[in-house]
């Protein structure tokens, strides 16, 4: 064994290279494929800093925390939509491959940042900000953790706005009026907010055309969501609640 | 041009199990006026019927009476479980489910075939 074996190595030391095809363009374009040093803990986030920061500086791509919290960073991954920080290389790459697009169903502005304000404007069809119920002048309103509503809320509340949802459903890429997994999720836990005042609106708008009752209940949004939230749920919450909305006459 | 390829969520079994749902349902939509035409062919007299029904003793008519079966049972299954999703309180093994509705819908055609042969 030679003295240079011996010696520790580093422990983001690159063992071989990856073969990594990277969009370029907008909404067509092409793959450009790079070489990158592959590492252990790698995430494709990661690669794709690498390739921005010492391959090409003009590729674009975006993120921000790198930890799965600020939810910027999604990417198709082998065709496959998901936050690329939290991605692990090792668990993606296919022959020592891997393809990394823009995410689905959103325009592209370039290369691997799409666009997400068709996302965030169905956000805002969705009556997705809260109504206030109260003035500033009011006490806070204690709510108990333990109430059938807030449970309800804690189960869909924790969504990080990242897209893969949207850019996994059929729906969205079929009906242009869909409003998407994210902007119904977020419209359910609004629904069960006992202080919120804006339901009346708000389920007037979810039950319409582009609404809940859109869902074909395929459960992608279910199956990949990156937090583990169950969207298909709460549209199911939202057709129980827009049904009876319907029955007791509310929604003329 | 090209396009970026991002439609592998389509492998997900749940995906299939919702295509397999529609594929079934649009199946049985296009064979139920058929089934009222052979039907309505009582309307002229029972031996027209007679007539038709002993045409379709058939081997060939045996599969698509079993391929049918196995539509009808599918669709039946797959549709309770979608219903119970939108109605009743979320159920873990999802997939599972889908996966079982199928296996016993085959399991019903394959039944079905073995009695009328
Ligand atoms: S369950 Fe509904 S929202 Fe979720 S992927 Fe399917 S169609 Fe889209
Ligand atoms: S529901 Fe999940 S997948 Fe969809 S935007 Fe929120 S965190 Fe992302
Ligand atoms: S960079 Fe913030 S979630 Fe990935």
């Amino acid at each position: 064994m030679s003295a240079a074996d011996t010696t520790e190595k580093p422990r983001d030391a690159a063992h071989g290279t990856i073969e990594v095809s990277i969009w370029r363009g907008r909404d067509e374009g092409r793959y450009e494929t790079f070489r990158v040093p592959m590492r252990e803990s790698q995430t494709v986030l990661d690669i794709v800093t690498h390739v921005q920061r010492h391959l090409d500086p003009t590729l674009a791509y975006r993120f921000a925390c790198r930890v799965g919290v600020c939810g910027s960073c999604a990417m198709t991954v082998n065709g496959r939509p998901r936050w690329t920080c939290r991605t692990h290389v090792s668990k993606v790459v296919e022959n020592g491959r891997i393809e990394i697009g823009p995410l689905a169903n959103l325009p592209v502005i370039k290369d691997l940042a799409a666009d997400m304000s068709p996302f965030f404007e169905k956000w805002q069809e969705a009556k997705g900000a809260f109504t206030p119920s109260k003035t500033r002048e009011a006490d806070i309103e204690p709510i108990s953790p333990e109430t059938r509503e807030r449970k309800i809320i804690d189960a869909a509340i924790e969504c990080i706005n990242c897209g893969v949802c949207f850019a996994a459903c059929d729906t969205v890429r079929w009906n242009e009026d869909y409003m998407g997994p994210a902007a119904l999720n977020r419209a359910w836990t609004l629904v069960n907010d006992v202080r919120d005042a804006g339901n009346a609106a708000r389920v007037h708008a979810v039950a319409q055309g582009g609404g809940c009752h859109a869902c074909h209940t395929h459960q992608s949004c279910e199956q990949h969501c990156p937090v583990g939230l169950n969207p298909t749920a709460s549209i199911a919450g939202l057709k129980r609640r827009t049904m009876q909305a319907f029955i007791r006459g509310e929604l003329e | 041009m090209a396009k970026p390829r991002n439609t592998t969520y389509r492998r997900e079994p749940l995906w299939r199990a919702a295509m397999v749902h529609r594929i079934s349902g649009l199946l049985l939509a296009c064979f139920l006026p058929l089934h009222f035409l052979a039907l309505a062919l009582a309307l002229d007299g029972e031996q027209r019927l007679d007539g038709f029904l002993r045409w379709t003793d058939q081997p060939l008519f045996k599969v698509a009476e079993t391929v049918l079966v196995g539509l009808l049972a599918v669709h039946l299954l797959g549709g309770i479980r979608v219903l119970a999703i939108e109605n009743l309180p979320w159920r873990p093994g999802q997939k599972q489910m889908a996966m079982g509705a199928i296996a016993v819908a085959t399991l019903v055609a394959a039944a079905f075939l073995v009695r009328i042969v």
